[in-house]
This record gives structure tokens, C-alpha cells and sequence, in this order.
């Protein structure tokens, strides 16, 4: 008998990883193509960002953010629904979380500012992706075109607020002002002094908890199930009494709501001010880490991980390499979207084809 | 007061702005009538941008730049029609892979061979000059007439002329010719041209092929007629705002064109309302006008102001039935 689809350990390990593989051999090949090293170039990289325990806490330390949008995205697309969205949600996400630091970092104590501030952050996300949910469920309108214009929206948005109003007076740099210490996160090195002085902290371990969150309720609730049905199939899903147009909203304003709180390990984390463009392009990584890690939690992580310690090691690698800058991993963050997402099963049929040659003779047996 | 705004530079500016759009939002009607989403515009717009830029400036001729944007921009339009149609893949996925690998592999190989910031030198003689029609000069004194025979129908480069000509070819190409039938056919159902006989795969990957090179006209002109350089990420949305048109035109050549002329004009009354006081409202900041384009089309998507319907079969890859 011919298998006609891949077992599970196929689909959701060899494919994945030969699909990788294929778009770290394009990115070797442009490297090599630019006159370097593409073997020393790797070394280079694994080396700053995973063997040395600074760089490895600065590679955690980006891998929160990424966790945080790359969950965003995953619970959009469980639903049915590619959420382009996530980088203008996280922008807003900020705008939320400083309007509550603003207002609140000289009168609370870290213990209570800080909750206020994600709240803040996951409200304002949440609401910015409320309404291209909503037009979405109810008037038809598509959830891709109508995020990018809201990424866009967000974009002219936050420059005309931060240049407008949140500039303290005097200064010229677009940023608000510095907040108040208490509006700091606690940073791991205070109880892990090996880590040195990175900006790795607390949002790490709720990025964790949020992938256990995820998986728990995704998986193994009747939520999850009815979320996981719309997508699979919303026509089954909705005969069986599940209202598609709240499931499209409620799972919006979740990935809203992770993508605004992605704001808080770069704003709280690191910088303490909200800044111009500061998600810096984390919510289109998010897109490829939801691709990669096929949308569970374990390869969600992995996936934030391995682009956290792209960012990390390219950027020691564009210091030692002048020809491979640090867009070098724009561009192998396009490829991996591409051979990981829109050309996924590109393997299947050649894998299928071994499997089928090689079960053969057991299965007559 | 409305001496400020300086009408006549604004319709020039907006003629000058909408071929950028109208040549991507003609690629995307060919590629999404033929049934396939093409969120990649911007990334063929940019890469075609450097593509010409950079050959243009190697070559000191315009028209070598022209040519290498098209073979770029074809070459991708020819990977996301194989992704698309032949693997089955997700479309939307594939075009947003390609704009961000554009993004980052443009400013690459910028940097690899410039060694400006993600910019190549200025183009200088290789530009594509202003066409000066003759006997310009003759009536240049006379106060309307000179304006409009010497700014408004004269004096832009052939591209310019080349995007407005398009208008009515592809409208027949769409509505009146064979070609343009099967297209229609294989975006809104498959399955009927397949069993009349029509190759769907075929007509696809023909559409996504006339894409790619009407839209590399698209960044062909950024860098070598509007800016005289390429720049990093340099199309600044304009893909996107192309697709916007679509929507705003409901996929209808003629009516996705006066959407493109629309932004242009936003984007024209941009840099000229820029501190300049209006009257009741004072002054306007730029980043808000900027807005404006992208809400309209929520708006229009949201059926607010029209009812705007993309092709049944879009996005769906299409598989023979058995």
C-alpha cells in the first residue's frame, strides 16, 4: 500500500529542517557570491551569539520580542487569518505602554507600574487590531490589505504623535522622554551574573510563560478547538455552532494584544523610552517565525531563538565583515518565508516518493 | 493663503507621481484577474529600482537600465507564478517572502558596490531626460497655454508617456481580446476555462510574466527618471499602494488608474501644504496627509463607499479536477 501523506515526523521535523537548510544554502551562496567566507562567516556568528554567554543573553534577549510577535502572528493564522499587522500593532502597543508610564512612573512603585504598563501596551495592540478584525468578520473586507494599511496608518500615526507631543521640550531627537527607573525590568543579570551587562530580562521568562499559555489553550481546550476549527475549516466549524465572526475578532485582538506586548522586552527592556520606528521590522519577523516554527510552541521558540542569534551574530559579523551587513539577515529572513512558507512542501513529493520505496516491503509482510 | 499651495506645480507634480503607481497597479490587475495575489509589487518595484539604477550607471545608458529592470523584475515575477501555480504554495506568504528579501538583499548588494549607505552614485547623464516638445519655447509666453503645452502635455520622460498610453491598451487587452477573456476567466473561475479548454496554468503564468515587466517600468522610473539614484527601501510603499488602487478601482483598468492619479495628487498637496497655514485648521503636519491615502482604501475596503470585489478565484491555487 502507497502512503499518500507524510507521517508526523516527517512533516513536522525533516521538512522544516530541509526547508531551512535550503534557505541558509541560498544565503551561503550570496555570502560567498560577496567575496566571504560563507564556513567562517557561520563560525563567526555561532560564536557570538550562542557560545559566548553575553552574546547568548543578547540572543535571548531579541528571541523575547520575536517570541512575542511571532505568537502574535501564529494565533492570527491558527484562526484562518494572515495577520500582516503585527508590526503596526506592537508601534501602537508602545504608544499604549508610554502613555502609561508617562502618566504613572513618578506616582506607582515598579510593582504596580509595570503590570499598568503592560496592560497598556496589550490594550492599545489589542484595539489597533480590533478593526481590521472587525471589517474582516463583518463587511468581508481582507484582513492582508486592510493590516498592511494599518501598519502604514500606524506608521504616519506615531510620527505625527511623538514629533507633535511626546518630544520633551527642547530636545530633537523623535523620542519621549527617559522614564522614571521604577519603569525598568527587572534584568536577569542581578541573579545570573555570567550573563554581563545585557539587556536580557524578566520579558523573557513571560515570553515563556506565554508559549506555555498558548499551547495549553490552543491545544487543549475547547477554546482552542473552536479556534483551531474556524481555521481549518469554517464552513465544518461554523455548522457546528461556532460563530466565525466573534472567533475572527477575539483571535485579532489576541494577536493585537501579543503584538503590543512584544513592545514592552524593547522598550522597557532596553531602551526606556519609546523612539521612532522602534519595532524595527519585529512584526515581519514575527510572520517568519509563525511560518518556521509551523505555529507550536516548541518550534515558535526555536525559531525566535535562531533569528535572535541572526540579529546577534550579524551584528558582531558586520563588524568583522564589511561586506555582510546586518540587512544581509533581512534578506535570509525573506528566504526562510520563502522555502519555509510559501514553498513548504516543495520536499513532500520527493520524500513521499523515498518513504513509499523504502516501506514497500514491509507493508506487504 | 491658497497663493501658497501653487495649483499649477501640484497638477504637474501629481502627473509626475502617478506613473509609479499606475505602472505596479496595471501589473497587479493582470496578476490578480489571471487569480493570483501579488503582494510582492513592492519588492519587484525595489528590486527592479536597483536593478536599473545600478546598470544604468555602469552602462551611462538609460535605456541598458530600463532592460535590466525588466529581466529582474520578470525573473521574480516568474519565481512567485512557479511558487504560486505549479507548487501550490500560499501566494500572500510567497509576495511578502519576496519584499522582504528585496529589501534586504537591495541594500546589500548597494552597499557591496557603492560603499554609500545603501545608495548608488547619481546617475547624472545616464538619467532619462524630459521629452521638450517642439515649439515649446514659441509659446511659453502665453500664460496658460505655454504652462499647459510645455509642463502639463510636454517636458516628462517617455515613461511618463508610456504609463499614460498603457491605460487604454490594457483596458482592451482585459475587456477585448482573447487573451484577456481567458484571464478573466481564470480569475474568476478556473474550472469553466479549464473545461473549455483554456490552460490555466498557462494563462497564469503568461499574466504573472506581463506583471513582471510592466512592473519593473515601476522601478525603472523611480530610480531613473524621478530620483536619479537608488536609494534603500526607496519605494516606500508604493506596492502597496498600487494594491490599494485595485481595491479602490474594483480590479477595472480605467478606474484603478484614477485612483493611482488620486494618490499621486495626495502625495503633490503633501509636499506643498507642508507649513503652510490654512485657513480654520492652521497647519497641517505632513505625517498626517501621508494617512491619507491608506484610510481612504480601509474605507473603500470596508464598503463604506463603494462595493469593491476582487476576483472569485484570487489566492486559490488552482487544481485540476480529476
Amino acid at each position: 500500500m502507497k502512503t499518500t501523506e507524510l507521517p508526523r515526523w516527517a512533516s513536522a521535523f525533516v521538512l522544516p529542517v530541509l526547508n531551512l537548510l535550503s534557505a541558509l544554502l541560498v544565503a551561503a551562496l550570496v555570502i560567498h557570491l560577496l567575496g566571504e567566507n560563507p564556513a567562517e562567516s557561520l563560525s563567526i556568528l555561532i560564536n557570538s551569539a550562542i557560545i559566548n554567554p553575553e552574546g547568548l543573553s543578547y540572543t535571548l534577549f531579541y528571541a523575547s520580542t520575536f517570541i512575542f510577535t511571532g505568537l502574535s502572528v501564529s494565533v492570527a493564522m491558527k484562526a484562518g487569518l494572515f495577520n500582516i499587522g503585527s508590526e503596526g500593532q506592537m508601534y501602537i502597543g508602545g504608544l499604549g505602554l508610554t502613555l502609561a508610564m508617562l502618566s504613572l512612573d513618578h506616582a506607582l512603585p515598579a510593582w504596580a507600574l509595570i503590570p499598568c504598563a503592560m496592560i497598556g501596551s496589550a490594550l492599545f495592540g489589542a484595539a489597533w487590531a480590533w478593526l481590521p478584525g472587525y471589517l474582516q468578520a463583518r463587511r468581508g473586507s481582507h484582513i492582508v490589505v486592510t493590516t498592511i494599511m494599518f501598519n502604514f496608518i500606524a506608521a504616519s500615526l506615531m510620527n505625527f504623535l511623538i514629533v507633535k507631543y511626546l518630544i520633551p521640550e527642547g530636545q530633537q531627537n523623535p523620542a519621549s522622554r527617559v522614564f522614571a527607573t521604577a519603569g525598568e525590568m527587572p534584568r536577569l543579570n542581578e541573579w545570573f551574573p555570567v550573563l554581563g551587562d545585557t539587556p536580557l530580562n524578566v520579558s523573557f521568562l513571560l515570553a515563556i510563560a506565554a508559549l506555555v499559555v498558548y499551547g495549553v489553550m490552543v491545544w487543549r481546550s475547547s477554546w482552542g478547538y473552536q479556534l483551531r476549527a474556524t481555521g481549518l475549516n469554517p464552513h465544518a466549524a461554523h455548522y457546528a455552532g461556532i460563530s466565525i465572526s466573534r472567533m475572527i475578532i477575539v483571535a485579532m485582538l489576541i494577536s493585537g494584544a501579543l503584538a503590543g506586548l512584544a513592545s514592552v522586552n524593547s522598550i522597557m527592556g532596553s531602551t526606556h523610552y519609546l523612539s521612532l520606528n522602534f519595532p524595527a521590522g519585529a512584526g515581519f519577523v514575527g510572520i517568519a517565525i509563525a511560518l518556521m516554527g509551523r505555529q507550536h510552541p516548541v518550534g515558535i521558540f526555536l525559531s525566535s531563538v535562531l533569528f535572535g542569534a541572526l540579529i546577534q551574530g550579524g551584528f558582531d559579523l558586520s563588524l568583522e565583515k564589511p561586506n555582510i551587513p546586518q540587512e544581509t539577515f533581512i534578506f535570509i529572513q525573506g528566504l526562510i518565508i520563502l522555502f519555509c512558507g510559501a514553498m513548504e512542501n516543495f520536499y513532500a513529493p520527493a520524500i513521499l516518493k523515498m518513504l513509499n520505496l523504502t516501506g514497500a516491503p514491509q507493508q506487504k509482510g | 493663503m491658497f497663493e501658497d499651495l501653487h495649483l499649477a506645480s501640484i497638477v504637474v507634480s501629481t502627473i509626475r507621481n502617478a506613473p509609479v503607481l499606475m505602472f505596479a497597479a496595471m501589473a497587479g490587475l493582470f496578476a490578480e484577474r489571471s487569480g493570483v495575489v501579488d503582494i510582492g509589487l513592492e519588492g519587484k518595484i525595489l528590486a527592479s529600482a536597483f536593478a536599473s539604477a545600478a546598470v544604468a550607471y555602469s552602462t551611462q545608458n538609460p535605456w541598458y537600465g530600463v532592460a535590466a529592470g525588466i529581466l529582474v523584475s520578470a525573473a521574480l515575477a516568474l519565481l512567485q507564478a512557479y511558487v504560486s501555480i505549479t507548487q501550490k504554495g500560499n501566494q500572500l506568504v510567497c509576495g511578502i517572502a519576496i519584499n522582504i528579501a528585496m529589501s534586504g538583499l537591495t541594500f546589500v548588494l548597494a552597499q557591496f558596490f557603492y560603499q554609500q549607505g545603501g545608495r548608488t552614485p547619481d546617475l547624472g547623464q545616464a538619467r532619462l531626460f524630459d521629452i521638450v516638445l517642439p515649439g515649446t519655447e514659441a509659446v511659453d509666453g502665453i500664460p496658460v497655454l505655454g504652462w499647459l503645452y510645455g509642463h502639463v502635455i510636454g517636458g516628462h520622460s517617455v515613461l511618463v508617456y508610456l504609463a499614460f498610453a498603457l491605460v487604454p491598451l490594457v483596458h482592451w487587452m482585459i475587456y477585448h481580446s482573447r487573451f484577456g477573456l481567458r484571464l478573466r476567466a481564470c480569475g474568476e473561475n478556473p474550472h469553466a476555462a479549464d473545461a473549455a479548454g483554456v490552460s490555466v496554468e498557462r494563462t497564469r503564468y503568461t499574466a504573472m510574466l506581463v506583471a513582471g515587466v510592466l512592473c519593473s517600468f515601476s522601478g525603472a522610473y523611480l530610480a531613473i527618471v524621478q530620483s536619479g539614484f537608488f536609494l534603500r527601501d526607496m519605494s516606500a510603499g508604493a506596492g502597496f499602494l498600487a494594491l490599494a488602487t485595485l481595491v479602490f478601482g474594483n480590479w477595472r483598468p480605467v478606474y484603478t488608474v484614477l485612483g493611482c492619479i488620486m494618490f499621486g495628487f495626495f502625495a503633490a498637496v503633501q509636499i506643498q501644504i507642508e507649513g503652510v497655514d490654512l485657513p480654520l485648521i492652521g497647519r497641517i503636519p505632513g505625517s498626517l496627509i501621508q494617512m491619507v491615502p491608506y484610510v481612504v482604501t480601509v474605507i473603500v475596503l470596508a464598503g463604506l463607499m463603494a462595493k469593491s470585489v476582487a476576483p472569485k478565484a484570487i489566492g486559490t491555487p488552482f487544481i485540476k479536477s480529476r
